[in-house]
């Protein structure tokens, strides 16, 4: 049967060409693979082959014809003994389906800034029951009791990364797990961020619980690639069959007098990425309980420690299971003059600045988000609704920052209920310099809390 | 080491020179096909086609076993169907529909099947090969035997990453075949612009991986190679390179002006080194198959490819509603 040889879209933007040369001739015998035609495009000439075999019934497009839209007929090609005429009626254009998709995206845009409900629903239930025994821990004793006890729950559960064997860690969060685990779930590995990120990546692919240690998460940037092309996209990219059960951790945030390189937060980056889960604990007890959940999360999750709250002794309850969801924020103080957002080492901060500005007489309301993806903005939302002010407290930059979303998030949502503008504070926009005086001048303090707090009140 | 040539008279059967035939014919019309909808504007985006280089993963999955593993680049069509993905599933990917093994929202580049133990599909040069190294890790924490192909390119072999995972692969003898399909161009840079060295196979050396070069336009050189790498990962040796020199036919993707080779160095390698025609001869000088048969083959193959079109054509684009599905577990 005749059939039509149609421009052909020769690159993934291109909408016409010329039709530069012509390499066959009517009457002749063309098989799969024999060049047609040259045909130039906006970018390049390119050749343009034969799919099927037959002879060339009737060239309709001459040399030279430029503005050739894709699609359109351009020869016909027929069998032995057929002519170009025994073309059935030509076949209509197929719909633009550029068009169509851009229709299609609309409704779920439309769904995604429907505004939220009045007073959102959130959950507020206690983490643990009032009557459990509680142990004064380390942030650092935490996060190994965490991993410790998965690790014995789940054979498929180990730890990867620099130093977390032999060397105990290189901030002892690791300590005593090789001898518990053994070397064949304890694992150290090269200096090869990038690269042993990947295995860990892989190897959660084919359903082994991988933990990834990161030095600091600064050595991340080595390893970020896996970390979100390949980590966070799988599941989506192949329509839900293959996930990545994955926990990356480690310190992040400035530690004290190490300078640029390695005094970065990156909460807002990973926050950025759907796919991903980020949590930030402050205590001990929700460094213990997030660390749980997360590692039986079937999602990747970056879980951002602090090197400085390593050391710090919290309550932590004396149960068997201590695992905290995601997505759900803490109050660590009621108020009701304004509220103050922050997460990880913030908390430190936003806590000290609510002391103080207690004996001003300012009932502050604490919140700490202690994940930020998913983040509970229900919390922030109720709390808005009645103290009518936000502060929001971060050791990172403040272009792009995690307070620069929740204020528009609460702007969206909570507008009305709004007295004051919200105010962000947050780490100055210098790298990290390395002088003791500057480096204090570059993070975040608690007077910057205070005098935000006693802003957006009007004190 | 030598190239391992086609030796005169090979020890195969006629059964299995025509199952050869039959997959690596399958891939090269389904790829033509896959061209004619791209022209057609049935496929968008970037689509690397295989045609050429079907030898590579016809042979290598001849020297594989249920429930190895295996992981490639974004140019993936050849490696999905030799390992039994069903051609409208990956066609209709290639549509972005909802019939496509991703559901449509992973296209040419990313498709996936547990299944058949296929882990993509990737498209950031390189990144397979830790990921690769990765899937053989799980494998040996369970000992369970099963042995990883991990696919690049000669120009992944110039990423950073893949040293880094020669090095842990070695250092924990992780059973892993790395193949390196070499097609000598690097997108639009031959290999002699971008790689120090003419045999890449050898900078497993430094890693004391032991590796050989193969002649990827012969279907049996690479299952011969491949059962020898396949042996030695098995064995709990570690892991193995094979540098299988292939040419790809048609350019790096869709767009690919071709500009950096003759149109005379691409017909020398169609006319005398072509994987299907190579087979074709075997078959027909053996007195294994007769034109007529190999005729019915075609006829096969040109059913099932058209099949695989029309079901991709006719599967539904995703519902709206799948823009949100698929991103957390």
């Amino acid at each position: 049967m005749a059939t039509e040889i149609l421009m052909p879209a020769l690159s993934p933007t291109m909408e016409e060409g010329t039709l530069a040369k012509w390499l066959v001739k009517e009457g002749d015998t063309v098989n799969s693979g024999d060049i047609l035609a040259e045909i130039e495009t906006d970018k390049a000439t390119m050749e343009f082959e034969a799919v099927d075999e037959g002879i060339v019934g009737k060239i309709l497009i001459g040399e030279g014809t430029e503005g050739v839209k894709v699609n359109t007929p351009i020869a016909i090609l027929v069998e032995e003994g057929e002519s170009a005429d025994d073309l059935p009626e030509p076949k209509s254009a197929p719909e633009d389906s550029g068009d169509k998709a851009a229709r299609d995206t609309s409704e779920p845009a439309a769904a995604a800034t429907e505004a939220a409900p009045a007073a959102p629903k959130v959950d507020q239930s206690p983490d643990w029951p009032a009557d459990a025994q509680m142990k004064q821990q380390t942030v650092r004793e935490a996060l190994r009791d965490a991993m410790a006890e998965e690790m014995r729950s789940d054979e498929d559960v180990y730890l990867m990364g620099e130093e977390v064997a032999e060397y105990q860690g290189a901030y002892k969060v690791s300590q005593g797990l090789l001898d518990e685990f053994g070397a064949r779930r304890v694992i150290d590995t090269p200096i090869t961020e990038h690269g042993f990120a990947g295995i860990a990546v892989g190897s959660a692919m084919a359903g082994l619980r991988p933990i990834v240690e990161f030095m600091t998460f600064n050595f991340a940037m080595q390893a970020i690639d896996q970390i979100i092309n390949s980590a966070a996209k799988t599941l989506y990219m192949s329509g839900g069959q293959m996930g990545c059960p994955i926990v990356f951790r480690g310190p992040n945030g400035a530690a004290a007098r190490v300078a640029a390189q390695h005094s970065q937060d990156y909460a807002a980056w990973y926050m950025q990425i759907p796919g991903l889960k980020v949590a930030m604990p402050y205590s001990a007890a929700d460094a213990k309980g997030l660390l749980k959940s997360a590692i039986r999360d079937p999602n990747p999750v970056i879980f951002l420690e602090n090197e400085i709250l390593y050391g710090r002794s919290f309550d932590v309850p004396q149960i068997d299971d201590l695992a905290i969801p995601f997505g759900k924020a803490r109050i660590w103080r009621e108020g009701s003059d304004v509220t103050i957002v922050s997460f990880g080492i913030g908390m430190q901060y936003a806590l000290e600045a609510a002391d103080k500005l207690a004996e001003d007489g300012i009932s502050a309301e604490v919140i700490d988000l202690r994940t930020l993806r998913p983040m509970d903005t229900g919390a922030i939302i109720n709390s808005v609704m009645k103290t009518n002010r936000l502060v929001t407290v971060e050791e990172g930059w403040p272009q792009g920052s995690v307070g620069s979303y929740i204020s528009s998030v609460v702007m969206q949502e909570a507008f009305d209920y709004l007295d004051a503008p919200v105010i962000n504070c947050t780490g100055k926009d210098v790298p990290m310099p390395y002088a003791a005086n500057l480096e204090k001048l570059a993070l975040v303090t608690t007077d910057e809390v205070i005098a935000a707090v006693k802003q957006v009140t009007y004190r | 080491m030598a190239t391992r040539k086609s030796s005169k008279k090979p020890n195969v059967s006629a059964d299995e020179l025509k199952h050869y035939y039959r997959e690596m014919l399958l891939i090269r019309r389904f790829e033509e096909k896959a061209g004619q909808l791209y022209g057609m504007g049935l496929i968008g985006g970037f689509c690397h086609l295989y045609i050429g280089q079907e030898a590579v993963v016809v042979g290598l999955e001849a020297a594989a076993e249920e429930g190895d593993k295996r992981i490639t680049s974004y140019r993936d069509h050849g490696h999905m169907l030799a390992c039994g993905m069903d051609p409208g599933g990956v066609m209709a990917e290639l549509t972005g529909r909802t019939g496509g093994y991703s559901k449509g929202k992973g296209g040419s580049m990313h498709m996936f099947s547990k299944e058949k133990h296929f882990y993509g599909g990737h498209g950031i040069v390189g990144a397979q090969v830790p990921l690769g190294a990765g899937l053989a890790f799980a494998d040996r924490y369970k000992d369970n035997g099963r042995v990883t192909f991990t696919y690049f390119g000669d120009g992944a072999a110039n990423q950073g990453q893949v040293y880094e995972t020669f090095n842990m692969a070695a250092l924990w003898s992780l059973p892993v075949v790395f193949v390196i399909e070499n097609n000598q161009y690097a997108m639009g840079t031959a290999q002699a612009r971008s790689t120090s060295t003419k045999d890449i196979y050898h900078r497993g050396e430094a890693f004391g991986i032991p590796g050989e070069i193969v002649d990827g336009m012969n279907v049996l050189a690479v299952k011969e190679a491949g059962e020898k790498a396949v042996a030695h990962c098995r064995a709990g040796k570690g892991p193995y390179i094979l540098e299988v020199k292939t040419y790809r036919y048609r350019g790096h993707s869709m767009s690919d002006p071709a500009k950096y080779r003759t149109r005379e160095e691409v017909q020398k390698m169609r006319e005398q080194h072509d994987p299907i025609e190579q087979v074709r001869e075997m078959l027909l000088t053996g007195n294994h198959a007769t034109e007529d048969d190999l005729k019915a083959i075609d006829k096969e193959i040109k059913d099932v490819v058209n099949k695989a079109a029309d079901f991709s054509k006719d599967s539904p684009e995703p519902s709206v509603e799948e823009l949100w599905t698929d991103i957390y577990a």
